[in-house]
């Protein structure tokens, strides 16, 4: 059954952002960290708690229902494909997104997941994991 | 510099409230970090004018590493130092380096004096000069709040402040890097609160993709599982630099109680192990690094009876435990954290702070200085005193604060007292008292750290002590390649994994071309500049005194002889002298 992104142990995150440059460089091409379709995030300040914003890998992604262009499209087993040149920038999916975890990059085009799992295999403590999502269960 | 053609350097003027961007090709050689900072320091440093003076440049560099490669966390600032009059170097961590790197500066040089308190917020678009005068007189933690509120770009942004120290010019004042992470050594503070910059807030989230991906993330990759997989970071990882107390202990190496002795009885209880069983809550980590070497620790005190308790988080170092538990005898964590509470708040160095109440301490039972004058009694253990000193430090209710605040160096110089005071090359000493090259190191680097050139390792290599010559020689090669380190932007941490071969390969997937000998080349020629900046700033290697105080407490290699210090000495100055 295909995997989707899970955090699993937030309280174990130290904010090294690792996962962050994995997703740029992996996926987008960017040394950046802020573009990376995952995001951690403090809750105010770095003596509070750390949280992730990542796709929770949808059935019938809404994001993927939204976009008109098609660059997004449904994923076996939940989330989405990308295809980046057929993005138009237009931000419906920004919109759809129900965790609100589509961002646009400098360019205009949408950073989205795409549940491939490479942020994971860079987490030192196991924060982000690739499980079978709850609905498969 | 990751456009391996050109250094694109931030020039903020303070005092005319204006900046510019300037393309300085000719400095690519130089990497980055501190090799372009020595470098544009230099360009601008007025030896006749104090450090306090505005036209004194204060320089930030980040290397080509940065952030783009595993443990590249650190930026340099290079400036005039107002405790030692000299070489001023300082690093810090966490989101600094990554913030001017995606905002697409390499170097920021900073001049001149704002005529009322201002903060900066420095982002791609360039710099805005914002009134902090309702900022002035806040401490770090409060000053990081408000700016946290009050200014853009959360994940992606560095807070840099400094505290009332800062502002009141205390010569060993401290700049505070979001929270956790410090310019501490040498004053930078200080020199900041006399430019009336409060803050800078560094915003970066600029996207630069990646020319060459396959050849890029293969020497990533390496070097991650390196940091994670292998042992090589385990020091750093697990217990911390706090591991440090037991083993230094042991060895007889610890200062304790203004260096009076080289053991301590408490090191149990403010060990690493002690303080990870007793107060360890989390670990943090600088963008980049999948090692999280940042301790914090639950600081945990009662305030009523009837279980009334308040409770803040803290980071803690060995450093901090040296200089503000053995080397002032207290024993307990609590009573530690409370003053690393008051130096974290104050915007003070831990290090020179500690080193100036022990010293303090021996001086009023000697009777050097008066209780009347400090407002407050200072005894070894006794954590109330050194409390109320610490903000007496920087609130100088008396003519003594204001002669401590400027340091032992400047403090002695008036009150006497020298032969006891913990100074290496008019720097408030680190916390090894391991042996000859530990003391050799600290006076000879460039800033006056340990941290310039590991002296303290070299005495823990057997045999090494018979040969002067190999001492010499190792601490200069060990400086030389520390200032290919410290250009590239990596956190010295992780100096085992950045061996010469692997770093040319990282740049080298970066389209950087440099061999090795061009590394060791550069190495040797910041060593040099430096030498001759401090020279222009008066510092003359054949001035230096040891304070008697390092060889009449015993050190791991025994108690240490003057002649065979001022022998090394002589051997070291005689191969500089050669260089020239």
């Amino acid at each position: 059954m295909p995997k989707v992104l899970t955090v699993k142990h937030m309280a174990r995150c130290i904010a090294c952002y690792s996962c962050m440059l994995a997703c740029a460089r992996a996926v987008y091409g960017d040394y950046s960290p802020s573009h990376s379709a995952v995001q951690i995030r403090t809750r105010g300040g770095l003596q509070s708690k750390l949280a992730a914003d990542v796709c929770i890998g949808c059935r019938d992604a809404p994001c993927a229902a939204a976009c008109q262009a098609g660059a997004l499209l449904p994923r076996p087993g939940g989330g989405v494909r990308f295809v980046r040149n057929k993005c138009s920038g237009c931000g419906a999916c920004v919109e759809a997104c129900v965790v609100r975890a589509i961002r646009l990059d400098t360019d205009g085009r949408a950073i989205v997941c795409i549940q491939c799992g490479t942020c994971t295999r860079f987490c030192p403590h196991d924060v982000l994991v690739m499980e079978e999502s709850a609905a498969d269960a | 510099m990751l456009d391996a053609n050109t250094v694109r350097v931030l020039y903020i003027d303070l005092g005319r409230r204006e900046w510019r961007v300037d393309e300085r090709p000719e400095l690519a050689r130089y990497l980055g970090g501190v090799g372009v900072a020595a470098k544009l320091f230099t360009e601008g440093l007025v030896p006749d004018a104090e450090a306090s003076a505005p036209e004194q440049p204060v320089v930030l560099g980040i290397g080509p590493l940065t952030t783009v490669f595993p443990l590249a966390t650190k930026t340099a600032a290079v400036f005039r130092s107002p405790l030692t009059g000299e070489w001023g170097e300082s690093y810090a961590g966490m989101r600094l380096a990554m913030a001017l790197r995606f905002a697409g500066y390499d170097a920021v040089y900073l001049t001149g004096r704002a005529q009322r308190p201002v903060y900066l917020v420095v982002d791609r678009d360039g710099v805005s000069f914002k009134d902090a005068r309702g900022l002035w007189g806040l401490d770090c933690e409060e000053t990081g709040r408000c700016l946290r509120e009050w200014e853009q770009g959360r994940g992606f942004r560095s807070i840099v402040r400094i505290g009332p120290a800062g502002e009141r010019g205390v010569a060993f004042a401290g700049v505070n890097v979001d929270t956790v992470r410090h310019f501490g050594r040498l004053g930078l503070g200080a020199v900041m609160g006399a430019k009336n910059l409060k803050a800078m807030v560094v915003h970066g989230e600029k996207s630069i993709p990646i020319p060459d991906r396959r050849a890029y993330r293969a020497v990533y990759e390496e070097i991650h599982a390196r940091a994670v997989d292998t042992e090589v970071m385990e020091k750093y990882h697990g217990l911390g630099t706090a591991g440090n107390v037991l083993s230094l202990n042991a060895m007889g190496a610890l200062p304790t109680r203004n260096l009076r002795e080289n053991r301590f009885e408490g090191a149990e209880r403010i060990s690493g192990e002690a303080f990870a069983q007793k107060t360890l809550i989390r670990k943090l980590a600088c963008p980049g690094c999948p090692v999280g070497c940042i301790h914090v620790g639950l600081y945990r005190r009662s305030f009523a009876e009837g279980h009334e308790y308040e409770s803040i988080t803290l980071a803690y170092d060995y450093e901090l435990i040296y200089a503000l538990g053995s080397f002032l005898g207290l024993s307990e964590p609590g009573d530690v954290y409370a003053l690393i509470e008051a130096v974290e708040a104050l915007g003070l160095d831990a290090i020179s702070s500690g080193v100036v109440l022990g010293w303090a301490t021996e001086a009023l039972e000697k009777g050097l200085i008066h209780t009347a004058d400090l407002g407050a009694e200072l005894r070894f253990g006794d954590l109330d005193g050194y409390l109320a000193a610490l903000h007496g430090l920087v609130e100088q209710p008396t003519p003594l604060y204001a002669v401590l605040a400027r340091g032992l160096h400047r403090a002695t110089a008036e009150l006497g007292g020298r032969d006891f005071a913990c100074l290496l090359g008019n720097n408030e000493m680190a916390g090894y008292h391991t042996g000859y090259a530990f003391i050799l190191g600290q006076t000879v680097g460039a800033r006056h750290s340990h941290l310039c050139n590991a002296g303290y390792a070299l005495d823990q290599e057997p045999g090494l002590g018979e040969d002067p010559e190999g001492v010499v020689d190792r601490l200069i090669a060990e400086e030389e390649w520390r200032n290919v380190l410290n250009s590239l932007g990596v956190c010295l941490f992780a100096r085992n994994i950045y061996d010469p071969p692997t770093v040319v390969r990282t740049l080298n997937a970066l389209g950087v071309p440099a061999g090795a000998e061009d590394l060791a080349q550069l190495g040797a020629e910041i060593f040099d500049l430096k030498l001759a900046a401090k020279k222009r700033m008066g510092f003359d290697l054949s001035h230096v005194t040891v304070p008697r105080r390092y060889f009449e407490t015993s050190t791991l290699q025994g108690t240490l002889r003057e002649d065979v210090l001022g022998d090394l000495l002589s051997r070291y100055r005689a191969r500089i002298a050669a260089r020239a």
